[in-house]
């Protein structure tokens, strides 16, 4: 260090006196001289590797000898866009009124389960854990589930307990149902108290299993006495109810969306399960444990309905068998109304089930939204983009780019299976937009760098967890999907429906426009795009 | 159930409340137990007595949470991986299971490093064995071996990997030591087994522990400095890097003329860890976490250890003055002139947001370090701590802790959601530091809130300039005028936020 470079050091930030003195955070502290300096000096001791080695080896990574390599791979996963069973056994639970998410095994997945979950929805999120350990490995946790649910009907007075399991107990063979009969004998639970439960083994599906094995628990529970003609549902007067079933939906807007959509059909929405409320409370001054959520008895007579809509097909398999099967209710199986066609056909897949019209209003809602797009249209024509995400979300998405002339280019599902991708490739090649894509299912987030950097896009949308290969490949991202940390109050928006399809449209084209400003030269900088 | 405004624990004006007044207020709170969970919940709840004896002062720490009540605790895993092993950036860190627990871990505690992502450095990164149901029925070995060799293959600059296993891996019994013996000496590569599944022990504190034996036995005193050692070479211990801490922090060692051979475990490595046995003295800051290596390193090494704190400016001069004592002349006059260097940057801090802090009353719950070593900093800044309490501290903690607040403030060990929530109401503190998930509960009561294991985004909060920047979150976030405009005016008869008035002025 020179005697120049030390004196500017020390003479830096902690000699600004009086109003001077700047206050600066890890965003600009770090960049100061004498902690370049610092850093510099730690490498020293670090054995690190040269910068020659790391920068050729930065570029092999780079590379398609990498790419084949990574791609190789059958055993290590790494940045895996997929999460475990209970984590969407919760948000189920968090649908339904007065409903407390209990997680039977050992309690750090829940502390995990309420972290991540409001990291994305920037809300309270209450669950509670059977709170295992060595003990109850070696005796179950019959024992704990009965302390457990005891103190949390004490403490949080449930109208409903909503039980999923760990990997814990699935391996030790906990009965969960067994272990409830256990909690009524003993009375820590009312004979009868509704305590639906599912088994949610983390080591079979995703977030998405997890989230269809609990709501098919819920509705099997509430509807176990239900016959399709026996119900009527009072709350229907004239008008046609059915029932909407979200899935596992990070947009809390999509919910509000689609009753008010249908509303101006003229239909009345059941929502199974509704967590808009439960995840986007207001803030009043008076917190609440159970601020939303589908009404216990809405569910019991959602069986009357006329149909179900389901916005997602992969996270609602089990629970669609059960309307269609048990219910006897028709199940309009469309795509995710995410896009203009979409949305189309799931309005006049409902229009026709309820016998209703879709008015003017809609239409020239519509109307205003393709207005938009043709608005937009030279900027999101040709950009070759990066999908990845939740299947149903990319499906829809999907659909929507190929719609505004965008090309689909690397469609990354690491909880896809057969399934997702018969859909996948049945829409892309029914577009030229489409036809140069290709589909990765079971892959993850190292794989999708690998595409990037080999065959790079203009532009990648999908959650947060992508934002460093955006940067290394020097393309933004459009925040989309689940989980979005970084990125603040997009899940309160729509993107469903037409209102959905012009919020996506805002996002991707201002991205575009933002990048294309920030790489314009002077002379490039135009005022009117 | 609601406890009374009236309660003498929070009269406006009245006395300081009495041990008895808090007593009552525990007790009240308490009352919605089942009997059996309030009899053991009793005693995690006392109002403080900073003059009693330890046994007397200190409340039942480190026990099983009881089923059910929503505890703030998280597990072993949480422990080892996600606090002590994640930071540690040139190796790669297995979360050996099934997805989830890696999934969660996954980016979200901000343990700074520099180095280039997926080339030499992998903090920010998930790797995991992606456990399927036949891993669960044949055992997860040979899943594991394959494993190590294509991190191996893909990422050849990394200097080790550590399995950090999940619940099922105990469970089913896999023998991931003789693999990682096998491979580890089939690829010349460190592999360290680490068995911190999460339901070992009653929260992240036994993965702690667990993660600094696997240290001590597969790491520790196996590599020698890349330099020449001389008399001032210390080892920064137990501090994570959140948002830059220990870069803050090391700064103010290296004023004083120290050199810092070894940071464990933020922006740290192999090399570091390996290597930390040449140090003359171990400087611990998170006690709670690190203490065990710190006693391996004395008994094994001779290497005496000294905790410190460098949360705000008395804690952060009185541990120079104290680190400074285990050397010479030389040592004790650099940090003199680094003090006093320091001291009018400290008084411009307190000089621009003391006037909006002074009076405001903070209540804390956070891991086993915080709520301790915070209390000074808020105090520099005219701040009172009215209660605090750890997820997963020990007994020794609470002992320590008590000798830093006043009579009958109340401390809370592992409390539930619904405690924590209850004692807000009824003591109505201006600001709670806590966690992401209860961060958002107190923005619906309208509390101030920062979240205080990752600093709610922002830091360092340690060191010199750290104290700057936690000054102005907190005056951000305690004079934020959004707090006002929680009622509508056509409500205005209606029930007042439980913090009526928290902006700018209300106090001052």
């Amino acid at each position: 260090m020179s005697e120049a470079t030390a004196g500017r050091a020390d003479s830096g930030n902690l000699d600004l006196r009086g109003d001077a003195l700047r206050v600066l955070d890890h965003n600009e502290l770090f960049g100061l001289q004498e902690y370049v300096q610092q850093h510099a000096a730690k490498r020293e001791l670090e054995a690190a590797p040269s910068d020659e080695e790391v920068e050729a080896t930065l570029a092999w990574s780079r590379g398609w000898e990498y790419r084949e390599l990574n791609f190789a791979r059958e055993a290590v996963v790494v940045n895996p866009l997929k999460a475990c069973q209970p984590l969407g056994a919760v948000l189920a639970a968090l649908g339904f009124a007065g409903t407390l998410p209990y997680v039977h095994g050992s309690q750090g997945c829940v502390a995990y389960f309420r972290s991540h979950l409001s990291r994305h929805f920037k809300e309270p999120v209450p669950a509670v854990s059977s709170s295992m350990t060595e003990d109850a490995a070696v005796f179950g946790g019959q024992a704990n589930l009965i302390e457990g649910v005891e103190n949390a009907r004490a403490l949080y007075h449930p109208d409903m307990i909503a039980i999923s399991t760990t990997c814990m107990a699935e391996v030790i063979g906990d009965d969960v149902g067994m272990f409830v009969g256990s909690a009524e004998q003993a009375g820590a639970l009312p004979v009868g108290f509704l305590a639906p439960y599912a088994n949610t083994p983390s080591f079979v599906g995703s977030h998405l299993t997890g989230y269809d094995s609990m709501l098919y628990a819920i509705l099997s529970l509430l509807t176990k006495d239900a016959s399709p003609d026996a119900v009527v549902d009072p709350a229907a007067g004239s008008r046609p109810r059915i029932n909407v079933l979200p899935g596992f939906d990070p947009y809390v807007g999509n919910v509000r969306e689609i009753s008010r959509l249908l509303d101006q059909l003229g239909v009345d929405v059941t929502v199974l399960g509704d967590h808009s409320d439960t995840l986007d409370s207001p803030a009043d001054g008076d917190y609440k444990l159970y601020p939303g959520g589908t009404p216990l008895a809405a569910v019991t007579a959602a069986p009357g309905a006329v149909a179900s809509l389901p916005l997602q097909a992969f996270s609602t398999r089990r629970s669609r068998q059960l309307i269609r099967d048990t219910w006897g209710q028709p199940v309009l199986d469309v795509a995710p109304p995410i896009g203009i066609r979409n949305t189309d056909a799931m309005l006049m897949a409902v229009a026709e089930a309820t016998g209703t019209e879709i008015p003017v209003e809609v239409t020239a809602e519509r109307g205003r939204v393709i207005d938009a797009i043709t608005d937009s249209h030279p900027y999101v024509h040709g950009k070759r983009v990066a999908v990845a995400g939740d299947p149903d979300l990319v499906l829809g998405l999907l659909s929507f780019l190929l719609e505004l002339g965008a090309e689909p280019t690397h469609i990354l599902c690491t909880p896809g299976d057969a399934d997702f991708e018969a859909a996948a490739y049945e829409l892309l090649h029914a577009s030229p937009y489409g036809a140069h894509a290709t589909i990765w299912t079971g892959k993850d987030a190292w794989h999708l760098r690998s595409l990037v950097l080999t065959e790079p896009v203009d532009l990648i949308i999908g959650p947060s967890y992508l934002k460093g290969i955006a940067r290394e490949a020097d393309v933004p991202l459009v925040r989309f999907g689940f989980p979005v940390f970084d990125r603040h109050h997009l899940h309160r928006y729509p993107i469903i429906g037409y209102a959905g399809a012009l919020n996506l449209l805002t996002w991707i084209v201002n991205t575009i426009l933002d990048e294309l400003d920030r790489k314009a030269p002077d002379y490039g900088l135009d005022i009117v795009r | 159930m609601t406890i009374s405004n009236e309660n003498p624990a929070v009269a406006a004006g009245a006395p300081p409340p009495t041990k008895g007044d808090v007593q009552e207020l525990i007790d009240g709170v308490l009352a919605a137990y089942p009997a059996k969970a309030r009899k053991l919940r009793s005693k995690h709840v006392k109002p403080n007595d900073p003059s009693g004896t330890d046994e007397q002062c200190a409340v039942k720490a480190n026990i099983k949470s009881r089923p059910g009540v929503m505890t703030p605790r998280g597990c072993a895993y949480a422990g080892s991986k996600g606090v002590v092993w994640g930071p540690v950036k040139d190796m790669v860190h297995l979360s050996h299971g099934p997805i989830g627990c890696g999934q969660y871990s996954w980016g979200g505690r901000r343990n700074y490093a520099t180095g280039t992502p997926g080339i030499d450095n992998f903090v920010n990164f998930q790797f995991t064995s992606d456990f399927q149901e036949k891993d669960i029925v044949f055992g997860g070995n040979k899943k594991l071996a394959k494993i190590t060799e294509e991190i191996a293959g893909l990422f050849p600059l990394a200097r080790g990997i550590s399995v950090q296993s999940e619940c099922p891996v105990g469970l089913i019994g896999d023998d991931i030591e003789a693999v990682a013996k096998e491979q580890g000496e089939a690829l010349d590569l460190p592999i360290v087994p680490v068995r911190c599944e999460g339901f070992r022990g009653v929260s992240q504190s036994l993965g702690h522990h667990i993660a600094n034996d696997a240290i001590r036995d597969f790491l520790l005193g196996t590599k020698e400095p890349e330099v020449e050692t001389g008399p001032y070479d210390v080892a920064l211990m137990g501090d994570y890097n959140i948002g830059g801490d220990a870069w803050a922090s090391r700064r103010i060692l290296e004023d004083m003329g120290l050199r810092v051979i070894a940071q464990w475990s933020g922006d740290g490595t192999m090399q570091e860890l390996a290597s930390a046995h040449r140090a003359k003295l171990s400087l611990l800051h998170c006690y709670r976490s690190m203490n065990y290596i710190c006693t391996t390193l004395e008994q094994e090494y001779g290497i005496p250890w000294e905790e410190y704190n460098f949360f705000g400016p008395t804690k952060i001069i009185e541990s120079m003055r104290r680190i400074a004592e285990y050397f010479d002349d030389s040592i004790r006059e650099k940090t003199e002139a680094a003090i006093a260097r320091y001291e009018p940057y400290f008084a411009d801090v307190q000089a621009r947001y003391g006037p909006r802090l002074a009076g405001k009353k903070v209540m804390l719950l956070i891991g086993g370090l915080r709520p301790r070593h915070t209390i000074g900093a808020y105090e520099d800044l005219g701040m009172q701590v009215i209660g605090t309490g750890f997820e997963f501290a020990h007994k020794e903690d609470y002992v320590k802790t008590s000798k830093e607040l006043g009579e009958a403030v109340l401390i809370y060990d592992d409390p539930s959601s619904y405690e924590l929530e209850e004692f807000t109401r009824a003591l109505k503190p201006d600001l709670v530091g806590a966690g992401v998930k209860e961060k958002y509960v107190y923005h619906k009561m309208g509390v101030p809130f920062r979240q205080m294991h990752s600093w709610d985004y922002s830091g360092p909060y340690h060191g010199v300039e750290g104290f700057a920047v936690f000054a102005r979150d907190m005056d951000t976030t305690i004079s934020s005028p959004s707090w006002d405009l929680f009622t509508a005016p056509w409500q205005a008869s209606q029930p007042a936020p439980a913090v009526a008035g928290a902006g700018v002025g209300s106090d001052v």
